[in-house]
């Protein structure tokens, strides 16, 4: 943590539990009889729970999206950007909740927590859950909050199809719903990149079929493979030149393979490897499932502009110009199909050469426009 | 391109052409202006196209639906006939195919409202009769600065309505300052700073 905590932060805080005894019917035909939900919160719920804020994180995500767990935290959470006192989603203004998903690695139910039917390790056995699966999860837990209706739902990337979700799930539990570098659905180009990087988790002799916990072991190899790719579509080709170009190490070529030279290499490795640290082989190829079945249209004859058409939340919907991940024309296709059925959406193409990483990013054009229509919402909580 | 003095102009005359509960598309819609405008005093639904980052941040505190799109690049994302008016205020004039942009305005409304700067104005002619480039209240910026590409005067636009085979359905012209005149009335094309035209399908 910085020495001071900034006075745009939400400064301290601490997660919570909250266990569920009620049976989850899963979209795979499982269920889960019993699981946990790790979140948390930041600002105040007001007296008639109208200033809620959903915030749904994306595949690498976590509860964590803002503050700092202890005074010794060298980041805050991921989100930090625009969450806090006098950010987009304003704590001064709204109740904002934070979890972390079924299927995920950092205290909710998952993999890597005991399944009470065996008294081991999920491992492979946790079911393969799916976005439909986390918003009905989410909704228990926005019960047990007291938050029947959200004033907003938001995500980027994988948690803006989320938001997308719950606007077509629970149409009337959601007033906003803001979808950040999103998609309706995976293209192909995008389900083969998650292809590659579970064949690279699934191939690592240390994987064991999902049962390395009980080997003690890691799929570090397999795991740090597929953040080295998902990494490289998460930046933009521009940004990556700006950022490292063809920059060597030690100022000259070595002729060798063991080390890296480049330091678009240098670091790729360190990205891999910071992130085999904090995070679960299964969760990631579970995540990954999540985003390739995510397609709400295919329900409706693959029309979208039906799958929308029972949506009462008002949208705004941003992408960025640099992200070929989920490029501004997934983004228009939501737009697209929310027009024709006359609903009410605005959405913003930022010109940002960060790639799919924008969303997470302090880029002002981004900001200032989240900021103005999180105001607007904020002030409809208000009355 | 906004003036704000103009924008009143148009405001006024447009609103009276609307009818309320009408859903609209605002093509250049600036910071919202007339779109608050039209909800406030007709209660209309739609939204404002716009480019302009900051534009669109003020629509967007205004709790206006704002779509980023360049208009350049067409009107293909909307249907036949979705709205009841399309509307562009000052902007035809810097479009880079307006002909093709009115018939596309009329694909996906109803009717159409546009204004521009008539060229034809007598202040224009005067000034290009002692060999420059006319500058106005309606045409505030040099020839090498400005983002009007398409000028026209009125008797151009209406002989292009008329070879596209589109109906005038209203037309008014004014000054800046929101007057007309007997004059204007009778000599649209010499005393009108401003035209606006309400456009329909022939039928």
């Amino acid at each position: 943590m910085p020495d001071k905590i900034p006075a745009d932060s939400v400064g301290l805080v601490t997660p919570r539990t909250q266990h569920f005894d009620q049976l989850l019917a899963l979209d795979c035909g499982r269920s889960l009889a019993a699981y946990d939900l790790i979140y948390e919160t930041y600002g105040t719920l007001n007296a008639d729970a109208s200033n809620a804020v959903l915030i749904c994180h994306a595949l690498s995500g976590d509860h964590h999206a803002a503050g700092y767990h202890s005074p010794s935290d060298r980041k805050p959470g991921w989100w930090e950007t625009c969450i806090g006192p006098g950010k987009p989603i304003d704590t001064n203004r709204f109740f904002v909740v934070s979890l972390n998903n079924l299927g995920g690695c950092k205290g909710s139910s998952g993999p890597n927590t005991l399944n009470p039917a065996t008294g081991k390790m999920y491992g492979p056995d946790f079911p393969i859950v799916t976005v439909r699966d986390w918003v009905e999860s989410q909704a228990r837990l926005g019960e047990v909050l007291g938050i029947y209706q959200w004033a907003a739902v938001i995500g980027g990337s994988l948690g803006g199809m989320q938001a997308l979700q719950w606007a077509i799930q629970y149409p009337d539990r959601v007033r906003h719903c803001v979808v950040i570098a999103a998609a309706p659905k995976l293209s192909a180009q995008n389900i083969a990149f998650n292809e590659v990087a579970r064949q690279a988790i699934l191939s690592d002799p240390d994987f064991h079929k999902g049962r390395y916990y009980e080997h003690d072991l890691v799929p570090r190899r397999g795991l740090m493979l597929a953040r080295m790719l998902g990494h490289i579509t998460y930046l933009s080709d521009d940004a990556m030149r700006a950022k490292f170009g063809r920059e060597l190490r030690e100022g000259k070529l070595n002729f060798g393979f063991e080390e890296a030279e480049f330091q678009v290499e240098s670091y790729l490795h360190y990205q891999g490897r910071a992130f085999v640290d904090r995070f679960d082989a299964n969760t990631y190829l579970l995540m990954t499932k999540s985003l390739d079945y995510f397609d709400p249209a295919s329900l409706h004859n693959h029309d979208l502009v039906s799958a929308l058409a029972q949506v009462q939340a008002k949208f705004l919907v941003a992408s960025f110009t640099s992200d070929w991940r989920f490029s501004p024309a997934r983004s228009r296709e939501i737009v697209q199909a929310l027009l024709r059925n006359r609903k009410t959406v605005s959405y913003v193409e930022v010109t940002a050469n960060q790639g799919h990483d924008a969303f997470l990013m302090p880029i002002p054009q981004y900001i200032q426009a989240f900021h103005a229509y999180m105001a607007h919402v904020g002030a409809e909580a208000a009355v | 391109m906004s003036d704000p003095k103009k924008l009143r102009t148009d405001l006024a005359l447009i609103t009276e052409w609307i009818k309320p509960g009408a859903h609209i598309l605002d093509l250049g819609c600036g910071d919202g202006t007339l779109l608050v405008h039209l909800r406030n005093l007709r209660q209309v639904t739609g939204y404002g196209l716009e480019i302009d980052e900051d534009e669109i941040v003020q629509c967007l505190a205004a709790g206006i639906s704002v779509i980023q799109t360049d208009l350049d690049e067409g009107l293909s994302d909307f249907e036949a006939n979705a709205f009841d008016y399309v509307i562009m205020t000052d902007t035809l004039q810097a479009i880079r195919c307006p002909d093709k942009m009115l018939m596309e305005m009329l694909r996906i409304g109803r009717e159409v409202i546009v204004t521009f700067p008539n060229f034809g104005h007598w202040q224009a002619r005067l000034q290009l009769l002692f060999g420059v480039m006319p500058i106005s209240r309606a045409l505030p910026d040099e020839w090498y600065n400005t983002a009007n590409i398409r000028l026209c005067t009125l008797q151009d636009f209406e002989d292009l309505c008329d070879e596209l085979g589109i109906h005038i359905l209203q037309r008014a012209v004014v000054d800046p300052n929101h007057q007309s005149s007997l004059a204007m009335r009778l000599m649209p094309n010499l005393m009108g700073e401003i035209a606006l035209c309400r456009l329909g399908k022939r039928a």
